[in-house]
């Protein structure tokens, strides 16, 4: 029972085709994750809602939004952005897991095309963060929020979304690589919740003492926000200066930094793993 | 591939970490076909040379084949003709075993159908065919090693690498690993099996290399290696620990080399050239003396004596 080898293809188009093919391998594999632990993942889906169901409700009363309308509506683009910074300790456990127990030398040891490990990764965190964002969509929709500029802005806007999620991805795939240790996602939450939350995601970051003000109005998180309360046609916390003025301009630039950043590391990270 | 290009061929393979040597000129040679068996003590350099040659890792200098193809210009090549089985299981955990192995045989460009198929065989030939439909994380260890064996069988590779298969495992679980690895040998599979066990170099290596210090410092049948201390032994475990020091003097003086002693197990033993005659002259020397023999046994030396005898040699000849 022997099997029959497959030459290495060497056009450029075959390697192209087989760059797909791998990648769609891996991201079925996600796939197949999700279906082997439905509780799992549906328990990740709803800890996104039950952070916009929380301060809607828990803290919404108390909150007043300037020019009035309701608190919802302020909050929704808030932790759908928040979402998406959250999204990197998704990225880094399932990274530095594969990285640890040898599964990512397994793969590299594969004729597969190498890129396909990244790419893969790519498709499926996307294909969660969409379905994370539907998901908080139907929350929001359901506590009244809406929005109001019609259905290409929306488009508009869950495209910076998932542009901010794309960028954090960057940065989960080179975390991971370099510590090669799912135990370490403890030290990245400290890091990452009050990023999350030193930000314009849940309140004015005028109201935040001097510094910590300035740190939340120049957080990527603050800009994808005020740039989705744009789109969305729901009230934002304005504000005089450049950054606040800005919003969409930022929320595109702040994603391109950070890949521009860390996809080079994490491409170098996985060719170095070789050293 | 030539009949006499070797399966696995290493030429001077240097790679530092730092300051440590992890690789120091290493050199290997396995013929096609056979078992060679990596053995060496902790941090000896034997993943690093498994890295290297499973085109993981690159070295700094010095070259490497695998079936013909050089690990770092052919990588591609080589990848298609060899499996590794690295020291730490490296499966899907939250994936089945069958889904695991479907998975990997789509990364070797196998169709589905094919995948599907290979998957169902190699269930089948470890044992896992109950279990296949389970997720790894309710394996046992020697069930996750199985899987983990499976996985780089998947095209059949004309050359196979096993980092340290049975460390860790329980003696059931490691001769289920043995026997795989005979099946493979038998079905014209090239083994390279690292271990830091000598029992398992020498049931299942034809050949053995031991290396220390990120070099091979012997190389040779596991008969060979025993050969090389020189000689047979023999040991005689007394009735009384008082007559040690009479019968140790006894045995060397038949023997012309110097005796060790256990007391703990009342033992003496002493390497011997002839070993018939020494035989014939000891048994009535020890009744003439008045010692009392539990037991004489004649042996050959145990590969734990000659790991032994090398890496002191080593030593010396460094120092
Ligand atoms: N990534 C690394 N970074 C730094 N040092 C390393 C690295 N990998 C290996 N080494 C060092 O290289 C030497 C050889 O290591 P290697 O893992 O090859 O040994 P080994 O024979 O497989 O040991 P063991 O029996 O413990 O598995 C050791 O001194 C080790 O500390
Ligand atoms: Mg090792």
């Amino acid at each position: 029972m022997t099997m029959t080898l497959t030459a290495p293809s060497r056009s450029p188009l075959a390697r192209l085709r087989w760059a797909f093919t791998d990648g769609w391998t891996i991201t079925r594999r996600d796939l197949t994750h999700w279906a082997n632990q439905p509780v799992q993942f549906v328990v990740n889906l709803l800890f996104s809602v039950m952070v916009l169901l929380m301060f809607g409700f828990l803290f919404g009363g108390a909150m007043s939004v300037p020019g009035g309308g309701g608190y919802q509506d302020f909050l929704v683009p808030g932790v759908l952005a928040l979402t998406m910074v959250f999204g990197v300790e998704a990225t880094f456990t399932a990274v530095s897991t594969d990285a640890q127990r040898g599964v990512t030398d397994r793969f590299r040891s594969l004729p597969m095309a190498p890129s396909a490990v990244v790419l893969g990764r790519c498709t499926a965190d996307l294909l969660n963060a969409v379905l994370t964002l539907a998901a908080l969509v139907v929350a929001g929709l359901l506590m009244g929020w809406r929005w109001h500029n019609g259905f290409a802005a929306a488009l508009a806007a869950f495209g910076l979304l998932l542009l901010l999620r794309l960028a954090m991805l960057w940065l989960g795939i080179y975390l991971g690589l370099v510590t090669r240790s799912p135990e370490a996602v403890m030290a990245l939450q400290i890091l990452v919740w009050p990023l999350g939350f030193l930000s314009n995601a849940f309140v004015a970051p005028s109201t935040m003492p001097g510094w910590l003000g300035t740190i939340a109005e120049w957080n990527p998180l603050s800009a994808t926000a005020a740039a989705t309360r744009e789109l969305f046609g729901n009230p934002g916390w304005g504000g005089e200066g450049w950054l606040a003025q800005h919003p969409l301009l930022l929320a595109l630039l702040w994603p391109a930094v950070l890949t521009a950043v860390f996809c080079p590391l994490a491409i170098r990270r996985y060719r170095n793993l070789s050293r | 591939m030539p009949a006499e290009e070797p399966a696995v061929l290493a030429e001077n393979l240097r790679k530092r970490y730092g300051d440590t040597r992890a690789l120091d000129g290493f050199d290997l040679t396995v013929a096609p076909g056979t078992v060679h068996g990596l053995l060496g003590p902790n941090g000896a350099g034997k993943t690093t040379a498994v890295r290297v040659l499973a085109t993981l890792l690159r070295p700094d200098s010095g070259t490497a084949r695998v079936a013909g193809f050089d690990v770092v210009r052919q990588a591609g090549q080589a990848r298609y003709r060899l499996g590794l089985v690295g020291q730490h299981a490296a499966v899907d955990e939250l994936l089945s075993g069958r889904q695991n192995l479907e998975m990997f045989g789509r990364l070797y460009h196998l169709s589905a159908a094919d995948a599907r198929r290979r998957a169902g065989e190699l269930l089948e030939r470890f044992r896992l065919a109950g279990t296949g439909g389970k997720p790894v994380t309710q394996y046992s260890g020697g069930m996750r090693r199985r899987l983990d064996l499976a996985a780089g069988l998947i095209l059949a590779p004309p050359v196979l690498f096993l980092d340290e298969p049975t460390t860790g495992l329980d003696p059931r679980a490691r001769n289920e690993v043995w026997d795989a690895v005979r099946r493979l040998a038998a079905s014209g599979t090239t083994v390279l099996l690292t271990t830091q066990y000598l029992e398992e170099a020498d049931q299942l290596a034809d050949r053995v290399s031991v290396i220390d210090h990120g070099r091979a410092i012997a190389e040779g049948t596991p008969d060979e290696l025993k050969h090389r201390l020189g000689a047979d032994r023999i040991d005689v475990v007394l009735h009384s620990l008082a007559d040690l020091p009479a019968a140790s003097a006894l045995l060397a003086r038949i023997a012309g080399a110097e005796a060790e002693t256990d007391p703990d197990r009342r033992l003496v033993s002493v390497p011997v050239r002839d070993r018939m005659a020494a035989l014939g002259e000891l048994v009535p020397a020890l009744a003439s003396a008045g010692i009392t023999a539990e037991d004489v046994a004649l042996r050959r030396p145990t590969l734990d004596e000659v790991f032994l005898h090398l890496t002191a040699e080593q030593k010396e000849a460094v120092a």
